[in-house]
């Protein structure tokens, strides 16, 4: 990683013009990345003053929070209920994915049985399944279960994914017997063994696939969309777009809306990103 | 690993299975039978399925002799066409710049990452508004060098292109992560052998970096042409309001038929032709990968 030293005093001038080109190109692209989050935050901020204008104005001429308190008190959506349904079911799918898969990984990994790589790509498989041919009835299964628009619906829908089955494994199988045994010839449970020695030892892969899941669950339009059709159950990313519908000319309301909605996800981000490299690498991404 | 009674390695692989078996199961394999039977059945949601008619062929029939479909089929390809090829070098370009020390690299590396944790309706009410025409900065930067910039979402000849455009913007970071992941596994002795060859950057990107992270490129083609055909939130939520003729894409037929007009047995048939088109294009790719991946690594 650090075979090259940054000492200017050493560096000829062509590499030192390299380094300047290198770092005007990577400072442009992420300034592009920026450029929307930076128009949002700065839209979100705006109060009476015109959005509208040329050359556009970046920096508010009057802060204002308003806007923010004019999304927390929409009338079209409650908006604490639907910040509490985020995370009630964000949290919720997360925990329950992050262990249903990591379970299975487990077995996949470290016990045999009888058809087990069967059943592996049984389980691969599902991942080329297109959600167009599995949502239809899904959403009818869940009718006929009587769980449309309840917590229960979203819970029952993150219990399986494929990728997230494949990631533990690989990971899973990093670990060696050795350990497992041991604790087996202690007298250590099966759960005691998958909570204390499997689960802290695979921690980047634990990592990675709590913020997926995270992601997945807080970001998810389609199935809440579709499953949580009361506006009790309405969750922040189905205001958002409901706000869209409606908003009509008012950016700075939608700004904040969209604002409210990417923080939280933005700190879970931050707060597990140093494992997430780490993570996918062992993955097996290698093909 | 070494169980020595059987039955409680039977209790184990059931306990331990099962949750995400049910997942498999219940919403995966069941719903891919019940979704053909579906297709075959003049079925409104809202009335109970004992009401539905068996109408054999007629659900496909329809969908082929009207011209909804070729004009989904057609702004659907369009995505694809402008997506994946823009998003794939950009990723290439974005995650060879963030394959050498440098000082800042975990702060660009968190930047670049950021539109991939955006929720898309977070993201596309954004885009809404940065492809809106004269007054967004798009344009205003387009103005600058008195070039009068579309009004994308609002042109039908545009609005696709933008949309893809906010896809790039959103996707890049993720397979530049996914392609850097694979390029700190490449031995560095490659390069090094190449730098005493006097090999110039092109030459060892495309001699070395890239057939060595080629299973990663087709594995990212595969499932991105997957995802690309079932382009729906960025859509659904950047033209709410506006006039959707030149947006219709196959996934909004299928929420429009089955969840807006209740007509579960179009939508089924849908979705199944969807499928279909879906598995060709990647059967495809499976036959061609044998030409270009490189697994010898």
């Amino acid at each position: 990683m650090s075979s090259f030293s940054f000492t200017a005093h050493k560096m000829r001038p062509a590499k030192i013009f390299g380094k300047i080109v290198f770092y005007v190109i990577i400072t442009l692209a992420a300034i592009l990345v920026l450029v929307p989050f930076l128009w949002m935050l700065s839209t979100s901020f705006k109060g009476a003053e015109p959005i509208r204008t040329i050359p556009i104005r970046w920096i508010p001429e009057h802060p204002t929070l308003s806007s923010y308190a004019q999304v927390i008190g929409m009338s079209s959506f409650n908006f604490g209920r639907a910040t509490f349904n985020s995370f009630f079911i964000a949290i919720t799918c997360t925990v329950v994915q992050v262990l249903s898969v990591s379970m299975a990984g487990f077995i996949f990994a470290k016990i045999p049985f009888k058809g087990r790589e069967k059943v592996f790509l049984l389980y691969l498989a599902t991942m080329m399944i297109p959600t167009t041919v599995t949502l239809i009835p899904s959403y009818t299964i869940l009718n006929g279960m009587h769980l449309l628009d309840t917590y229960w619906a979203m819970i029952l829908l993150a219990l399986n994914n494929a990728f997230g089955v494949f990631l533990m494994r690989q990971n899973m199988s990093a670990v060696h017997d050795a350990y497992l045994e041991a604790a087996m010839m202690d007298g250590c449970s099966m759960a005691k063994i998958f909570f204390k020695i499997m689960l802290p030892m695979c921690k980047p892969a634990v990592a990675t696939m709590t913020l997926m899941a995270f992601m997945g669950a807080w970001n998810d339009y389609l199935k809440p969309l579709i499953i949580l059709t009361s506006n009790d159950m309405q969750t922040l990313q189905l205001a958002l777009a409901t706000l869209n519908g409606q908003a009509g000319g008012k950016e700075n309301i939608l700004m904040a809306g969209a604002v409210l909605t990417i923080l939280p996800i933005l700190i879970v981000y931050i707060c597990v990103q140093r494992y997430i490299d780490e993570g996918l690498q062992i993955g097996g991404m290698k093909g | 690993m070494y169980f020595p009674n059987p039955r409680q390695k039977r209790r184990t692989v059931t306990a331990f299975l099962l949750p995400s078996l049910i997942g498999v199961v219940v919403f995966c394999l069941v719903p891919i039978i019940v979704s053909l039977a579906y297709s075959f059945l003049d079925y409104d949601v809202l009335r109970p399925l004992s009401d539905a008619l068996f109408v054999g062929l007629q659900n496909y029939k329809q969908l082929f002799s009207s011209d909804e479909m070729p004009k989904a089929l057609w702004h659907t390809f369009q995505y694809i066409l402008y997506y994946m090829p823009l998003v794939m070098v950009l990723a290439l370009v974005e995650a060879s710049l963030l394959n050498r020390a440098f000082r800042g690299n975990g702060v660009y590396r968190v930047i670049f990452y950021t539109p991939v944790i955006t929720s898309w309706v977070a993201a596309a009410v954004v885009w809404k508004w940065l492809l809106s025409g004269k007054f967004s900065p798009i344009n205003q930067f387009f103005a600058l060098f008195g070039i009068t910039a579309p009004t994308w979402l609002a042109d039908p000849n545009w609005a696709m292109f933008g949309i893809s455009m906010a896809a790039v913007w959103k996707d890049c970071g993720y397979f530049a992560l996914l392609f850097l992941a694979a390029m700190k596994n490449i031995d560095r002795s490659y390069y090094e052998a190449a730098d005493i060859d006097g090999a110039r950057w092109y030459q060892k990107f495309f001699r070395i970096t890239l057939p060595l992270i080629s299973p990663t490129v087709f594995l990212l083609l595969v499932t991105t042409l997957i995802g690309s055909f079932q382009v729906f939130d960025s859509v659904q939520v950047m033209m709410s309001g506006l006039p959707t003729q030149a947006t219709t894409v196959m996934m909004e037929r299928i929420y429009t038929y089955a969840f807006k007009s209740y007509q579960m047995g179009t939508a089924a048939a849908w979705s199944w032709i969807l499928f279909l088109i879906i598995l060709v294009f990647t059967i495809l790719q499976f036959r061609l990968q044998k030409k270009w991946v490189n697994y010898d690594v």
